[in-house]
């Protein structure tokens, strides 16, 4: 194992609250310098059942986790029992020793801590945490810098709680800092906030569901600082036409859904596709089909994003591996949206979603679509103006002497209703030609990343959430590793040019069929084997080292 | 602007003697009249079904939005968060807004969302020719239901009262002046505003004589009684053999949806860019 390199399991209850302690865990680790992937794992319930995080701090970007740990925080007994055999050799146990215990185990007597400092039971996370500072060899005054930058409330009785376990505890195995260049820590879910703000999204749209509710909920509780309004609509269907009503206005917003409720939205994509509507689709895939697993994860949305609603109409979709592509992305998402006035629809996992990963802050994409807008003298106004590029020039209500019509029909240049052939046949074409400058547009960016041995002519294939794990393995196996960022529309040049010299390729996927290898077989390439996993579980490490070299042997 | 202005070239397909060519009219003179009230006509949002009654989308000079089958409001609803200042009207079908779109009606009378729905309700799905709606009398003969309907109609108004709704009122294409009054008061009216029109099908559900022998109009004075509006929207079941009460069913005031939602202040670049900073910091 890397010397720098330090993973933490934190388990305990639901409503226990081991996703925000893993966080702080991933806040300590970044502040050190670290390159953190957190990956949190729950069952589809409030209270009780079992809850874990595993956080991995690396010297180079991580988005995976391994099969062992360096550290087991267990907030009750059952942690120790469902995970001691994830601990590696050395590693340590630090428990509540109130109501845990093992051998060996660093155990922190937290009900007498939280008595010394009247604290709530709630802070008995901020002792664990305390003690796993102490146990790691971690100065406390980082402790103190994290605690003040993640904490929203109560900090000094946390810190204080934290401190006592701290001071009780032992230090066991050194987490040395490794650099002070620090990488902040967010979920997926919040880097496409982000990104959406940065493409001018004013306005979100989201019927709860797992796993982009906390987007809907990172929106609306930074809904002064950011501006923007959440509103919760009465279904997925009403949410899409609402941000369909807002593009016809001139504003920007955005959806959010998982699988089930992007089925409810496919009626309202079309309308989108013909009226020719900007809209942006986060759609969170989660393993199905139907409910499925609703808190676990799977890459099996991919074909319908691409083949949702009935007729043809062009469409961008986008599927960010981590978070500094999912800021990044989600701004393009949205400004393409708006200059083709098409459908994008983001295209992450749970994993991506809910998982933490250190982002670059620095990093962006330089290129900056813009809406074009009608020149404010041309009369008449017609919103379905032929064009060479396909692309209407946009006008919004109200302005006066024009009448901005938009249609789910075949329509006409001013958007009246049409049956006519020849007027059908235009606008479809019309439509279809916004696909080839939106694609020549995106074979500029970098839509299709390599890494691993760019120069082996055995490849791993793969998108999305898998980035982590691939990236990693392809290194250790001496593979490359291809992953279409963007899946459409389909990069094919620089898909091309990422094949050249492979001879064979996997393809790693989260789904039963694997569904890219599906999409690149339709254009002429075939996958040697797939390597799939669909319980719902991202691969490790470890595990997909095996499986590769399995497929491969 | 003329109310003539406000017809489109589009040639009109709707049959001989049907109701919407009242609706039509009506709506043209009453935008008109806005027009000359203060309300100008580029401020008028039509949304429409999918449906007979939404060809009206085309024979109209309006800004517009030509929907999908039932799902008029939430469009209306989007529009009007975006931009307040617009007048939103939907015109939706009996089919459209009562069956499958009805979940929308529903909120937006509990979210009492200052949008304007008239359905124009005939009681009949016209565009595919014949079928029976949520609305259809008791036994109605359709051609999915040669036998007769066995499913007792929807009371829309009983409906959108016990909902929330702030305007409520029944029309009548048979009445046009009336009509025109209603609509005028109902794009007027701050809040969530419905009207149920009782539109002649002059070829699949031809009721005028039915309607002519029962309608009356309610007491204008006492709109505001809310015990009143409940028995006057139970007066008639869309079925039983009693008179139709017409006119506002209810009015009164309350705070709108869209107030509770105000427009966000737009961030200037620099003010966003210090406010994804301020969270970077924090995740550190």
């Amino acid at each position: 194992m890397d010397i720098h390199e330090v993973s933490v399991l934190i388990g305990g209850r639901a409503g226990d609250g081991v996703a925000s302690s893993g966080q702080v865990v991933a806040q300590i680790l970044a502040h050190m310098g670290y390159r953190v992937h957190m990956y949190f794992d729950y069952p589809s319930l409030i209270k009780g059942g079992h809850n874990f995080a595993i956080i991995r701090g690396a010297e180079r970007p991580v988005g995976a986790v391994r099969d062992k740990v360096d550290f087991i925080l267990a907030l009750n007994q059952e942690t120790i029992e469902l995970h001691r055999g994830k601990l590696g050799r050395g590693g340590v146990i630090i428990c509540n020793g109130d109501i845990a215990s093992h051998p060996g185990a660093v155990q922190v007597p937290i009900g007498s801590i939280l008595k010394n400092e009247q604290a709530p039971t709630v802070m008995g996370n901020s002792a664990i945490i305390g003690a796993f500072l102490k146990a790691a060899g971690i100065d406390w005054n980082i402790a103190e810098e994290v605690f003040w930058n993640a904490l929203m409330k109560e900090t000094v009785q946390n810190l204080r709680v934290a401190w006592q376990a701290y001071d009780a505890a032992d230090v066991r195995m050194a987490v040395k800092e490794i650099t002070d260049h620090r990488h902040p820590v967010m979920t997926g879910n919040e880097a496409i906030g982000i990104g959406l703000l940065e493409g001018g999204v004013t306005m979100y749209f989201a019927y709860p569901m797992s796993p982009t509710s906390n987007l809907m909920h990172f929106f609306a509780a930074k809904a002064d600082e950011f501006q923007i309004r959440v509103v919760q609509p009465e279904s997925e269907t009403a949410g899409i036409l609402m941000a369909l009503g807002c593009s016809y206005a001139g504003v920007r917003s955005a959806i959010g859904t998982s699988g089930g409720g992007f089925c409810l939205m496919t009626e309202a994509l079309g309308l989108s596709g013909i009226a020719e509507l900007p809209l942006v689709i986060v759609l969170g895939q989660r393993a199905g089909p139907s409910t499925g697993l609703a808190t676990y994860t799977a890459q099996s949305d991919l074909l319908f994003a691409l083949n949702a609603g009935h007729g043809d109409f062009p469409r961008f979709i986008v599927a960010p591996g981590d978070t500094t592509e999912a800021r990044t992305w989600s701004r393009l998402a949205t400004a393409f949206a708006w200059k083709y006035q098409v459908p994008s629809i983001i295209l992450p996992d749970k994993i991506v979603c809910e998982g933490l990963y250190s982002i670059d802050p620095d990093f962006s994409i330089d290129c900056h679509p813009e809406p074009i807008m009608a020149d404010p003298g041309v009369r008449p106004y017609m919103r379905y103006q032929l064009t060479e590029s396909g692309i209407s020039p946009l006008r919004f209500p109200p302005s006066v002497g024009d009448w901005i019509k938009v249609n789910s029909h075949v329509h006409d240049t001013d958007g009246i209703t049409t049956e006519e052939p020849e007027v059908t046949r235009t606008m479809a074409d019309k439509r279809n030609n916004k696909i080839a400058g939106l694609r020549e547009e995106l074979e500029g960016l970098h839509p299709v990343e390599v890494s691993g041995n760019t120069n082996s002519d055995g490849a791993l294939l793969t998108w999305g959430s898998n980035k982590g794990a691939c990236d990693e393995v392809g290194k250790l196996l001496d593979l490359r590793v291809i992953r279409p960022v963007v899946l459409c529309p389909f990069p094919e040049r620089s898909f091309a040019n990422a094949m050249t010299g492979v001879r064979r390729f996997y393809s790693v996927e989260s789904n039963e069929t694997g569904q890219l290898a599906r999409l690149v077989s339709q254009f002429g390439y075939r996958a040697s084997g797939l390597v799939l996993k669909y319980d719902g579980r991202p691969f490790t490490i470890e595990e997909l080292t095996a499986r590769v070299r399995e497929a491969i042997s | 602007m003329k109310g003539s202005e406000l017809i489109s070239h589009a040639k009109n397909t709707w049959c001989p003697g049907c109701g919407n060519f009242i609706v039509q009219h009506a709506l043209k003179e009453v935008v008109s009249d806005l027009g000359s009230e203060g309300y100008p006509v580029e401020n008028v949002i039509l949304v429409t079904g999918i449906g007979q009654h939404a060809k009206i989308f085309d024979f109209m000079n309006l800004n517009g939005f030509y929907s999908l089958h039932g799902r008029t409001i939430p469009v209306a609803t989007g529009i009007k968060l975006a931009n307040p200042g617009l007048k939103v009207l939907c015109i939706a079908g009996d089919g459209d807004c009562y069956a499958e779109g009805i979940e929308h009606l529903i909120f937006a009378a509990k979210r009492n969302v200052d949008i304007t729905v008239m359905v124009n309700n005939n009681r009949v799905y016209g565009l595919t020719t014949g079928q029976f709606t949520p609305t259809s009398p008791y036994g109605f003969h359709g051609r999915s239901t040669p036998k007769g309907e066995k499913e007792n109609p929807l009371n829309p108004l009983d409906l959108v009262l016990s909902s929330g709704a702030t305007f409520i009122a029944r029309g009548y294409t048979g009445r046009r002046e009336q009509l025109k009054f209603l609509l005028h008061e109902a794009l007027l009216h701050k809040g969530f505003s419905f009207i149920d029109n009782l539109q002649v099908c002059a070829t699949y559900c031809n009721l005028t004589d039915y309607y002519n022998e029962r309608v009356y109009d309610w007491d204008a004075g006492s709109s505001g009684d809310y015990q009143a509006a409940h028995k006057r929207a139970r007066g008639w079941d869309y079925t039983a053999d009693t008179r139709i009460g017409l006119g506002i069913m209810y009015q009164h005031g309350a705070p709108t949806y869209e107030e509770g939602y105000p427009v966000p202040v737009a961030l200037s670049e620099e003010g966003r860019g210090q406010a994804i900073r301020k969270f970077l910091d924090s995740r550190l």
